[in-house]
């Protein structure tokens, strides 16, 4: 059999036809030529790419390993117990408070600044003189690049002594629900943490708002004002439906800087390790802050105990991603992409 | 409910630079008329000056008198939103609002006019869609956004957005100018049949879609480029095309020039 197909191929005497291009050689054809420089940033636009997944990889890797240390050994729950003792023997620690007082601020700071971000953005596309606009988008983009410690020294200053008043006022009216009861102390409280956050990102909510309204096709403003349109119902038909995946997005970036942000609260915050019901007493604490707070004391073993804490950070930071990719591709056919 | 347009002596800026002057005209109701003319004579300007969109621009201003019937929409206390209710457009481009279903296009208008119930909605979004020839084609998928239609579909779905709030002047900017040949006899067609019930203007650069659709047609032309857009004449459709008085629009429809 070998041998006669060998035999049969000496003899063959027409010259073997070409084989047809196999699809990867036609497209490689396709490309064209290429040159030196084509191959160099081929090369280095790769290398990128996979530097980038090898970091998260190398990051995620440490911290899982850390963690794994640390939570081994711990005798206490780690999702749901309420302190944060590393050096005792054996060690107890959980995150639960940390959780719980990172998601609040959050969503305090997230209420607060989404709707100003919007409206603002809004005043500056479709309501602002131009002449008005421009110095206004200047200082929002000035008030993104000031230091978070510079945020937490006037939060800590300024800030803080002024929301006596306001608790006072809260506790008068709503104090009743225990959400807003207030026992008098210092506000170094959630609620204060959850404003001071919310101006830090007021200025990206904005900006990215800000682009994206300014985005809405001419056109789609124009069908609704011949419909006989008011200003502000142009804005709900045709400015926010096509916004809305954008604001979702600027919203998002801003979500990620409260949920990081560390010297700001760690300035403002009067921490302790429990889950307060009122969010005008003080106390209570978040990943990045007890990080920030413990991390030059901590032994070995504590530092281990902290990063475990940043990775539950990071898996809820990405939960936060995926769910906000979720809404938005939800109703990805009746997005303004289509259009 | 289809009403006269009145125009006198109108004039329309963008910032300090005059775009048509001292224009005068009148379109008499349930007919088609037809703006024709060079690019940049104004005609879609001085169309956007009849339903108040002119002054949407950055910069634009109108003097002049434009009566409906008897009111001045430039009078004083007019309110260009009431105005706009009145006077329906339909764009160059189709633009539906592209987070809208078919049917929420459609009932867009109705919605800002006030309170309909659910099923007075249903009635009027459904002679809307059949008075635009698109009911056949999207009965079964009112729920689907409106973005996934054809062009042609996309533009009569416009065209039933604005005949649904019952306007008394219905305004097209070269409405077939994006679309293909078979979507634009289904549009002119449509014209045709809109005409028995709205006073209809249409700007187009087609001649002969102008000589199909319109009763009357209107010659606008420019000096020079810089220089203010002019009415040159108005007529009929038929005696513009064939025997028209002024020889520039001779010289603009034989091809001539423009």
């Amino acid at each position: 059999m070998d041998i006669s197909t060998k035999k049969s191929q000496n003899t063959d005497e027409a010259p073997p036809p070409a084989a047809p291009p196999t699809q990867a050689e036609q497209k490689r054809a396709a490309r064209g030529a290429t040159r030196p420089g084509d191959r160099i940033f081929l090369g280095l636009s790769r290398g990128s790419g996979i530097l980038l997944l090898v970091i998260m990889a190398a990051i995620a890797v440490f911290l899982t390993y850390r963690a794994t240390l640390a939570i081994s050994k711990d005798e206490a729950n780690f999702l749901t117990a309420f302190e944060w003792n590393t050096n005792l023997i054996p060690p107890k620690f959980g995150i639960a408070v940390l959780a719980f007082g990172t998601v609040v601020s959050s969503i305090i700071a997230m209420a607060i600044a989404v709707p100003i971000a919007v409206a603002i953005a809004l005043f500056l596309t479709h309501y602002a003189p131009r002449r008005l606009s421009g110095p206004i988008a200047y200082v929002i983009d000035l008030l993104a690049a000031v230091p978070s410690i510079v945020y937490g020294l006037w939060g800590a200053l300024i800030l803080v002594p002024q929301m006596d008043g306001l608790f006072g006022w809260l506790n008068n009216y709503l104090g009743w629900t225990g959400i807003f009861s207030w026992d008098e102390g210092a506000p170094r409280s959630m609620l204060t943490v959850g404003v001071l956050l919310a101006i830090m990102i007021l200025p990206i909510i904005t900006n990215v708002s800000r682009e994206v309204f300014r985005q809405v096709p001419q056109t789609h403003e124009e069908a609704a004002l011949a419909l006989g349109a008011t200003r502000w119902e142009v804005v709900r038909m045709a400015v926010l439906p096509f916004g809305r995946s954008g604001v979702i997005s600027a919203s998002m970036l801003g979500l990620g800087r409260a949920l990081g942000e560390t010297m700001a609260v760690a300035t403002v915050l009067s921490p302790d390790f429990d889950i307060h019901a009122s969010l005008l007493n003080p106390g209570g604490g978040t990943f990045a802050q007890n990080i920030a707070s413990k991390f030059n004391e901590a032994t070995e073993f504590g530092r281990d105990a902290l990063i475990a804490s940043g990775l539950v950070l990071f898996v809820i930071t990405l939960l936060v991603n995926g769910a906000a990719r979720a809404i938005i591709a939800r109703r990805k056919e009746y997005s303004g992409a289509n259009a | 409910m289809a009403k006269r347009i009145d125009v006198s002596g109108l004039t329309a800026y963008y910032g300090s630079h005059k775009a048509i002057e001292d224009i005068s005209m009148t379109v008499e109701p349930r007919s088609v008329t037809a703006f024709i003319g060079p690019s940049g004579c104004g005609k879609s300007t001085f169309l956007r000056t009849l339903n108040r969109m002119h002054e949407v621009t950055p910069g634009g201003r109108v003097e002049g008198k434009v009566l409906l019937d008897d009111e001045d929409l430039y009078g004083h206390g007019i309110d260009p939103v009431s105005v706009r209710r009145e006077v329906g457009m339909v764009f160059q481009r189709p633009n539906p609002f592209p987070t809208m279903s078919i049917f929420d296009n459609v009932a867009a208008g109705l919605r800002l006019n006030g309170n309909f119930k659910k099923s007075e909605l249903q009635d009027i979004v459904e002679k809307s869609l059949k008075g635009a020839n698109l009911w056949n084609e999207v009965k079964d998928r009112l729920n689907k956004p409106g973005s996934g239609l054809s062009g042609g579909q996309q533009q009569r779905l416009c065209i039933a957005r604005a005949i649904a709030v019952e306007p008394k002047v219905l305004l097209m900017d070269e409405p077939c100018s994006a679309l293909d040949p078979i979507s634009t006899l289904a549009i002119e067609d449509l014209i045709g049949e809109l005409k028995e019930r709205f006073t209809i203007v249409i700007v187009t650069h087609n001649m002969q879609q102008a000589a199909r659709v319109s009763d009357r047609t209107a010659f606008f032309n420019l000096a020079a480029v810089g220089q203010p857009g002019k009415l040159i004449e108005i007529d009929d459709t038929e005696r513009i095309f064939s025997n028209p008085s002024v020889q520039a629009t001779e010289d603009y429809i034989s091809g001539r020039f423009g």
